[in-house]
């Protein structure tokens, strides 16, 4: 028999130290985390503490210094199609339309035109960008960018997706449709979502479980089951606790490092 | 747009702004300080403070003589598409041999380190000197002619095409490079999706810059005793004293430059048209 519980990704007591100006800089200090296929899991945590780090080595972009980052129980040795990476600066090509953006991925990796024509799209419309699927990134509002951007892995056959603060730099209406929008197409198809945030809202009303992490070293300091029933209500009271339950552990570690 | 047939249509055109009169603005504009050279040009002439230059009027007449011929009917009459020609045949020549040099060796210099550090050096250290100092040496290696106005075309334009594929290639957004490798696009075949389009602004500024230094240099090189291009006549003009032939040979170089520049921001605009701050 397989084994059953694999999970898609999987950190093992990993460690990441940057050479900076002679200094060591700990990024992450032995972090272990797993994540099941289909899981939506945030990871929030103070400026500095590695959250870019882990999803970049999860992407394949950073190695770790110690321990070992698997997909499929596979080391992640290189950046490949089925873990998408959507940035929060969105990293379009300006040179390309939005249609050629999200056909991308597709053509690169040599799929025939028709099936690549309609792959794309398909995602065009999911995303809701059919009217503007001839525009140039810089024609777009920052929302559409980063639908392109998202519309870009899915087109790709990404397993997983990497968020790397997403809508940090969208206005408050624009990032709640997003939400909503990333939440629908998670639920629909079998995505597995790692999303990194500023946000503690915006990690709970997403998340299967949310992971807090802490700075000076980067660690991870605990994993957050949200067990709150979709569509989740930022208004209600459930949802507040969770949040000063989440508030108190991401700011306990600032009264520590005063002391 | 049709002309206004009706009264009434009439008046709204008379009112609101139209289509032709929005486009006419920048013409008149631009025609302004032309416009008030040629005034002054013609009162000083006019007015004899200078008798050293002829008059617009004259110059008119000169133009048109050494244009289509049939006025003066001298040496020059009927020879300005031949000097023209002769003068564009080295400058789209020179530029083309230069951006089939300088284009390859940007891309090789910004995209390997190898190239860099052995080329790079020695091209920083050419390019101060100016392309008009390199006119005796040029002389020396190539004769008195065409083959020298040739070099120094082809010096003039290398420069400003190399160093500016350079900056395009090594400038490259290194987040676009994280983009496309999590798309599935690596190693060489990043070159041709990510590298090129991205550095595509910067090369067609430097073939711009490029061919308006041709357009500059290519006087200077058909000094050095040529017997056709415009360059050659400004120089004969000089000699003979006839100045009226040296302003006709410059306002050709201008005018011709001017249509050459324009045609390449054309293509450019073109090209770019997904570049929000490339347009000329
Ligand atoms: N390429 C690098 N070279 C040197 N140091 C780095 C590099 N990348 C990250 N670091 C350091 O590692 C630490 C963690 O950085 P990281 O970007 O992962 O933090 P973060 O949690 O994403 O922060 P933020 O919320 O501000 O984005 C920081 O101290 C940073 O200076
Ligand atoms: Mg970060």
């Amino acid at each position: 028999m397989a084994e059953p519980t694999l999970p898609i990704i999987e950190i093992r007591n990993v460690t990441k130290t940057f050479q900076l100006q002679g200094q060591t800089i700990h990024a992450l200090k032995d972090a272990s985390l797993s994540i099941r296929k289909g899981e939506f899991v945030t990871l929030i945590g103070a400026s500095g503490c590695g959250k870019s780090t882990l999803l970049r080595i999860i992407a394949g972009f950073e190695k770790p210094s110690e321990g070992e980052a698997l997909m499929w129980g596979k080391p992640i040795s290189e950046p490949e199609p089925q873990r998408g990476m959507v940035f929060q600066d969105y990293a379009l090509f300006p040179w390309l339309s939005v249609r050629d953006n999200i056909a991308f991925g597709p053509t690169s990796r040599g799929v025939p035109k028709a099936q690549a024509r309609d792959t794309v799209e398909r995602f065009v419309d999911m995303v809701g960008l059919g009217r503007f699927a001839d525009a140039y990134p810089h024609q777009l509002s920052g929302g559409m960018r980063q639908r392109v951007a998202i519309a870009r892995v899915l087109a790709n056959d990404a397993e997983v997706v990497l968020m790397d603060e997403p809508f940090g730099a969208l206005d408050a209406m624009t990032r709640e449709r997003l939400q909503e929008e990333l939440l629908d197409i998670w639920a629909r198809t079998n995505l597995t979502v790692v999303f990194v945030t500023h946000a503690i809202e915006e990690a709970i009303f997403l998340a299967d479980r949310v992971v807090v992490m802490t700075p000076g070293p980067g660690r991870i300091e605990s994993d957050n089951p949200m067990a709150l029933a979709r569509p989740r209500d930022i208004a209600s009271p459930e949802f507040n606790d969770i949040r000063r339950a989440l508030s108190g552990k991401l700011h306990s570690h600032h009264g520590k490092k005063a002391a | 747009m049709a002309l206004a047939d009706t009264p009434q249509q009439r008046l709204a055109d008379m009112r609101a702004p139209s289509p032709w009169l929005a486009r006419l603005k920048p013409i008149g504009l631009a025609l302004i300080v032309p416009g008030l050279l040629l005034i002054f040009w013609h009162v000083a002439t006019a007015r004899r403070w200078t008798r050293l230059i002829p008059t617009p009027y004259e110059t008119a007449e000169y133009m048109v003589d050494f244009v289509f011929g049939g006025i003066y009917n001298d040496a020059f009459s009927a020879t300005a598409h031949i000097h023209l020609l002769a003068s564009m045949s080295r400058v789209y020549g020179g530029f083309g041999l230069a951006m089939l040099a300088a284009l390859p060796l940007g891309l090789l210099i910004g995209r390997i380190p190898l190239a860099r550090l052995t080329l790079d050096p020695f091209f920083q250290l050419m390019r101060p000197i100016p392309v008009t100092a390199w006119l005796p040496l040029s002389m020396i290696l190539f004769g008195l002619g065409a083959r020298s106005a040739f070099a120094l075309v082809f010096l003039g334009a290398f420069f400003p095409i190399l160093l500016n594929t350079i900056f395009g290639v090594k400038n490259v957004d290194p987040k676009l490079f994280e983009a496309a490798s999590m798309l599935g696009c690596k190693g060489n075949a990043q070159f041709f999706r990510v590298v090129l389009p991205a550095a595509l602004p910067s090369i067609f500024t430097g073939l711009r810059l490029g061919l308006g230094l041709a357009w500059f240099v290519i006087v200077v090189g058909e000094m050095t005793g040529v017997p056709q291009g415009l360059g050659a006549v400004i120089m004969d003009g000089r000699t003979l004293s006839r100045t009226e032939l040296v302003i006709c040979g410059m306002i050709i170089i201008g005018v011709a430059g001017f249509i050459s520049d324009r045609i390449v921001v054309a293509i450019g605009n073109r090209l770019l048209r997904w570049s929000p701050n490339h347009h000329g």
